[in-house]
């Protein structure tokens, strides 16, 4: 009963420390929560949380949300998706709350527009890394049809805009195909 | 009733908006300005360089700038638990089928293709960030430096990533003033 205290008090405050830096969508959010809870805590799995990630992706609402409620869930259940929600939106609720009224100061200060311009080189830097580790434990599985899929994704989505809710599907798609290739041979 | 309003509104927002982030926008847009009035298109234009500059996502940032307009911290409230019940129950949903079902040959089968997809797409959208970051009106070499330098910082010394994020915006601070 006390470790699961523990656990829910660490789960809020490591998603409200998160979700307090999670400048520039959802991604950052999904890349600072790998390291937290799988590099950090060992809360969960890098495949699974791959597979959190996807269904954070594919469901609707905003990613940061759903990325927390997967892994609230995977932790507490019900209760986890409660607190991990509750501390993924007590950020941007005071902040906005807070700049609503002070609007006009913040959009013209300096100091303010420069943090934020070098901000966005640092989290480009986070997801780098977090995109390295993961992408290069998957090349080791040696299975040719990675970088296919890698490769293919990236021009979809960067290239041509296609929607990563179809990218989604299609890889499910070659996934369930596969499965029955498997089944034949 | 107001409050009601703000919720049923941004419930809508919270249901629809496949995709994430900037998908949620026309949604939003339809919602506050087209059927409620309750911004106007540059109070809107405002929250969206707002949501910009600040953490959180665009979604839930809307939620609570549009309930403080109309009906103050209540509202906001109001407007915040509509966009996030959508998500609770669907994921919900979801994560309760993964957890069980996970283990099955076809599910593992269909999932591991889906992963290096993953991957992907959070690289896409590290690189987005950066081109616009890097590329944005003239193409600025110190950010490039301050983006490899957070690179080594992770990886080689491990370093907490949300230091990383802040020293970056404090290199490119103090960079502007010397």
């Amino acid at each position: 009963m006390n470790t699961l205290k523990n656990k829910l008090v660490k789960l809020f405050f490591s998603t409200l420390y998160l979700s307090a830096f999670t400048f520039g969508g959802g991604y950052v959010i999904v890349s600072l929560m790998k390291k937290k809870f799988v590099d950090e805590y060992h809360w969960i799995e890098e495949d699974e949380m791959l597979d959190l990630v996807a269904i954070a992706q594919s469901a609707p609402g905003p990613i940061a949300v759903n990325g927390a409620i997967v892994v609230g869930y995977k932790m507490a259940g019900l209760l986890g998706i409660f607190i991990s929600v509750l501390a993924t939106i007590i950020p941007p609720f005071v902040i906005i709350s807070v700049i609503s009224i002070f609007y006009e100061i913040f959009k013209t200060n300096l100091i303010v527009s420069l943090m934020l311009e070098g901000m966005q080189a640092g989290v480009g830097a986070v997801i780098a890394s977090v995109c390295f580790t993961m992408g290069s434990g998957l090349l080791k599985e040696k299975n040719k049809l990675y970088p296919v899929i890698m490769i293919g994704a990236f021009i979809a989505n960067y290239i041509f805009n296609i929607n990563v809710m179809i990218v989604i599907i299609v890889c499910i798609m070659i996934g369930l195909l596969y499965s029955m290739k498997g089944v034949q041979s | 009733m107001i409050y009601l309003q703000l919720f049923l509104s941004f419930l809508q927002v919270g249901a629809f908006s496949f995709g994430g982030g900037y998908a949620a926008m026309p949604l939003i847009k339809q919602q506050v300005i087209t059927a409620h009035h309750w911004l106007s298109v540059s109070e809107f234009t405002d929250l969206i360089s707002i949501s910009q500059m600040t953490p959180g996502p665009i979604a839930i940032n809307s939620a609570t700038f549009v309930g403080i307009k109309i009906a103050g911290i209540p509202g906001a409230l109001c407007a915040t638990i509509g966009c996030v019940l959508p998500s609770c129950i669907i994921v919900g949903i979801i994560s309760y089928f993964y957890i069980k079902y996970r283990h099955m040959d076809k599910l593992q089968s269909v999932l591991k293709m889906l992963r290096p997809a993953v991957v992907t797409l959070i690289a896409t959208a590290g690189v987005s960030i950066l081109t616009t970051a890097f590329f944005g009106e003239t193409f600025k070499i110190h950010l490039v430096v301050i983006f490899s330098l957070c690179v080594i910082l992770l990886t080689k010394y491990k370093w907490d990533p949300i230091l990383v994020m802040i020293l970056a915006g404090v290199m490119n601070t103090i960079y502007y003033f010397i």
